[in-house]
């Protein structure tokens, strides 16, 4: 099962291997102690009383001659015991407290939260203290008091975990399928949050340990004759002039059983949190290939001198557990002074990541690889030197699909678009805040010396979408490139944000990368759109071409796929069967062949190159242009052209 | 027939009322689709119907009388937008299905019932040991719509169900709804603030704005001949529609 193969990563560590091997040691040792050495430790050695370290008692002896090295191993038991009985306490009361808001409604799951806020305020060993005095010394006392001290703050974890999950759509189909609310706390929400809740219950295990020395210490735990590693260390402190190691010994012993419980739960937490890698597919290491031939990127390199930008063979590459995973598979593509490009695909064709690697923002472990990757003549394969971010922060502007994470939310819009000019620019403050409210403007915000003081969370969505753009704006850039830019907006304010990406372009000869999964916003905006599948270029061609001169198959599915408000009722929309190809599992040949109506043998072994013909519009298809059920089959002369 | 009526409902959030006033019926076997931007209240008006926000006013009745919202068995279904949130990842799809299935039923019934439920959705019956972890958004939307009709509801309502899949896996779980409407007879609350979508999927169609419903009818007419001034902005902002050099098939 996958959650096994999870916490098996707690032994991949050093760490995490110690501290297993010192947890299972410990409880061993609690299991197995007082069986073999009860008589050693209860023997009494009259002619041996406060006697030092020897050979026959390793750490020497207590007022009775007892050995106390043995009592060190036969108090395990008890401390674990009484450690393990705490946090029982501690989570079962803290997961009643937690999941009583969820269960009992709102009104009073506000007095259950109320009350736990109270209660984390105490501190823990106040609690315990005072819960000590109410329940009488010893060791159920202090039992009941480690629990219950440690109960609020299990109890505000659980509220919390319950909390986010109980936000989510499956929580919501439950309840409208008629599922009670106990049901969908032990079906939906406690499978869930389990795995923090063990891991914080194994390190409170730890704390509970530690607190039970404590307490013992203190003389408010366990009594005599019972006795745990506190009350040895509270019996050897009394003669530790006399033998040091009387109080050292146990001590060793709570430090490494503390050490152990919250080592392991450190480590399961890690484990479990960087889990997601471990969780990939283990794939067949995968062998580059480099089929566009110098010839053919030499014609779709637009010799004309107006590039502003320059990619060729792009890769981008992260590291997998099966190898390394390679979601862009050799780009290539160049954008003239002005021009809008659009770039179109399912999620996982490698589009945004496209985008991320010509802005170097593919950060570690990733890695971009490019024969070729300029903009505006400057080579960006140099390293990740002041200059360059300068250089990129003032020609390149980035619009990201979700404007609300773009921003700082705590610092005014005018500032956060005054910062670009004061650090990329050298402006002082009062320029560049000047220059972010013409820029604001720019973008069409009405009164932006009022709302170039307030913060992002009063602007809308399109608002900040614009601000977005006006914020890459505040330099001089020579690209856009927009990712999803309008994915998160409403229709009539996707018009605006698109109107004025076009107004800009227009007005300052700014070339535009438009990344979107949607054919028909591209084909509106754009002058040439580039499909990407499984992180490769398939098709390259003018905008205009999209709806009746596609040549690959892929084009020509996604665009028969979207119904616009000129779809055939009566007919079924076109789909493409299958699934997206995962990057870490590319097949051979042609990675759309599985899903195409046109595969043949060559496609599932031959991957195809993407040419170029004399208009120069690029297509990696060896059918590329045939007839296809249910698609328009492309007009005659377009497929003489391939 | 079992018609579902909104009859002047009012959703009030603290001071702001999410909903005001509207009044809308979904008649049996029809699918009514519910346009409008993020904010206006379409949301909620469906979270109010299966009981998941508070009506402060007016009232909501199926086939006369008020939804049901206690209780094992629930009429009325819903499907949410994200297919990623909307299932639980501990899960296989077939306990998810069949967690939904009204009880009574014998476990080997409940086993053939998933098993069709599946089918109808055109998913292989022997993936129902699956994890959502294993599909693609597409299948887990539809699993999703299989857990609605598990229920055997009345009405689904389906709450923006495409807007968060891939354009080329929108068309099957649209051609889905199409055809479980048109074989099983399901009536459907369709919302989405995509107007083509609506155009493909609805008979009717009403546009809401700022919690209230400011034009509604058959939907080829109201696309045709929008009377209200929002939904005539709203047809404007459809991508698409300013190349008109886009031939028709």
């Amino acid at each position: 099962m996958v959650p096994m193969r999870r916490w098996m990563n707690v032994f991949r560590s050093p760490l995490g291997l110690a501290a297993t091997a010192l947890t299972a040691v410990v409880l061993v040792l609690a299991v197995v102690a007082p069986i073999l050495w009860t008589d050693d430790a209860d023997a009494t050695d009259t002619s041996n009383i406060l006697a030092g370290p020897s050979g026959d008692h390793w750490a020497g002896t207590d007022n009775l001659g007892r050995d106390i090295f043995f009592r060190t191993l036969v108090a395990t038991r008890l401390s674990v015991e009484l450690a393990l009985a705490a946090t029982v306490i501690a989570v079962v009361a803290g997961l009643l407290l937690g999941t009583a808001a969820f269960l009992l409604g709102r009104r009073l799951g506000r007095v259950v939260t109320a009350s736990i806020n109270i209660a984390v305020a105490f501190p823990g060993i106040l609690l315990a203290l005072f819960f000590a005095v109410i329940f009488g010394v010893g060791a159920t006392g202090a039992v009941l008091a480690i629990g219950l001290a440690g109960a609020p703050g299990f109890g505000r974890l659980t509220q919390t975990l319950v909390a986010g999950i109980e936000s989510r759509d499956y929580i919501a189909a439950a309840r409208v399928a008629g599922v009670g609310r106990v049901r969908i706390l032990f079906r939906h929400v406690l499978p869930n949050i389990a795995e923090p809740l063990v891991v914080n219950t194994t390190i409170s295990a730890g704390g509970a340990l530690l607190a039970f020395a404590g307490l013992s210490f203190l003389g408010l735990g366990v009594q005599q004759p019972q006795y745990d590693w506190g009350r040895l260390l509270f019996d050897g402190i009394s003669s530790i002039y006399v033998n040091p190691a009387s109080a050292l010994a146990p001590g060793t012993a709570v430090l490494l059983a503390g050490l152990a419980f919250n080592l392991f739960g450190e480590s399961v937490a890690k484990a479990l949190g960087v889990s997601v890698v471990g969780r990939l597919p283990v794939l067949p290491a995968m062998a580059a290939t480099l089929d566009e031939d110098e010839a053919q990127v030499a014609a779709t390199g637009h010799a004309a001198g107006e590039l502003v930008l320059d990619v060729r063979d792009l890769e981008v590459t992260f590291p997998g557990p099966g190898g390394p995973v390679r979601p862009v598979r050799g780009v290539t593509f160049a954008v003239r002074r002005g021009e809008a490009v659009g770039v179109v695909g399912e999620s996982g064709s490698g589009k945004s990541l496209t985008a991320l690697a010509v802005s170097r923002l593919v950060g570690d472990p990733g890695r971009v690889d490019a024969a070729r990757l300029e903009l505006l003549g400057t080579d960006l394969r140099a390293g990740d030197d002041k200059a360059q971010r300068q250089f990129l922060g003032t020609s390149l502007a980035m619009v990201f699909q979700d404007p609300m994470t773009s921003f700082n939310p705590t610092q005014r819009m005018g500032r956060q678009l005054a910062e670009v000019a004061t650090h990329h620019q050298g402006m002082d403050r009062r320029s560049a805040l000047a220059r972010a409210v013409d820029r604001l403007r720019a973008v069409r915000i009405t009164e932006p010396e009022r709302r170039a003081h307030q913060y992002p969370h009063e602007f809308s969505g399109g608002m900040r979408q614009r601000a977005m753009i006006g914020m890459g704006l505040m330099g001089s850039p020579a690209l856009i490139i927009a990712d999803e830019p309008t994915t998160a907006l409403d229709v009539t304010v996707q018009q605006q944000v698109l109107d004025l990406l076009a107004s800009i372009r227009a007005a300052d000869d700014v070339a535009l990368v438009l990344i979107s999964h949607d054919v028909t916003v591209v084909g509106e905006v754009c002058d040439r759109v580039m499909v990407m599948y499984a992180g490769r270029i398939v098709e390259d061609l003018p905008a205009a071409d999209l709806a009746t001169g596609a040549r690959h198959p892929y084009t020509r599915a996604l665009v028969a796929a979207v119904p616009d408000m000129d779809t055939d009722l009566d007919a079924p929309l076109a789909t493409i069967p299958g699934r997206p190809v995962d990057p870490s599992e590319v097949p051979a040949g042609c990675a759309y062949a599985a899903r195409c109506p046109l595969a043949s043998a060559r496609c599932t072994t031959e991957e195809p190159a993407l040419v170029t013909d004399g208009a120069g519009r690029r297509v990696a298809c060896w059918h590329a242009g045939e007839a296809i059920d249910l698609v328009v089959p492309a007009p005659r002369e377009e497929v003489e052209a391939s | 027939m079992s018609d579902l009526r909104f009859e002047d409902v009012t959703v009030e959030y603290g001071a702001t009322r999410a909903v005001d006033g509207v009044s809308l019926t979904v008649p049996a076997g029809e699918v009514v689709g519910l346009v409008g931007e993020s904010g206006s209240g379409k949301s909620t008006l469906a979270r109010a119907a299966v009981g998941l926000a508070p009506v402060a006013g007016g009232r909501i009745t199926l086939a006369g009388a008020p939804v049901p919202s206690r209780g094992r068995h629930r009429p009325l279904q819903m499907v949410f937008q994200d297919p990623y949130s909307s299932l639980d990842p501990r899960m296989s799809i077939g306990e998810s299905i069949a967690e939904a299935i009204p009880p009574g039923s014998s476990r080997a019934a409940r086993k053939a019932e998933v098993e069709r439920l599946l089918e109808l959705v055109h998913l292989d019956p022997a993936r129902a040991g699956a994890r959502p972890s294993e599909l693609s958004g597409g299948q887990r939307q539809r699993v999703a719509l299989a857990r609605a009709l598990a229920g055997r509801p009345a009405v689904v309502i389906a709450d923006e169900i495409t807007s968060a899949l891939d354009v080329s896996i929108q068309g099957a779980v649209l051609n889905l709804v199409r055809e479980l409407q048109r074989e099983l007879g399901l009536s459907m609350l369709f919302i989405s603030h995509n107007l083509a979508v609506v155009r493909y999927v609805a008979t009717h169609v009403a546009v809401m704005r700022d919690g209230r419903i400011v034009e509604e009818g058959p939907t080829a007419e109201v696309l045709a001949r929008p009377d209200h001034d929002y939904t005539r902005e709203l047809l404007a902002a459809v991508p698409g529609r300013h190349h008109e050099t886009r031939s028709p098939r």
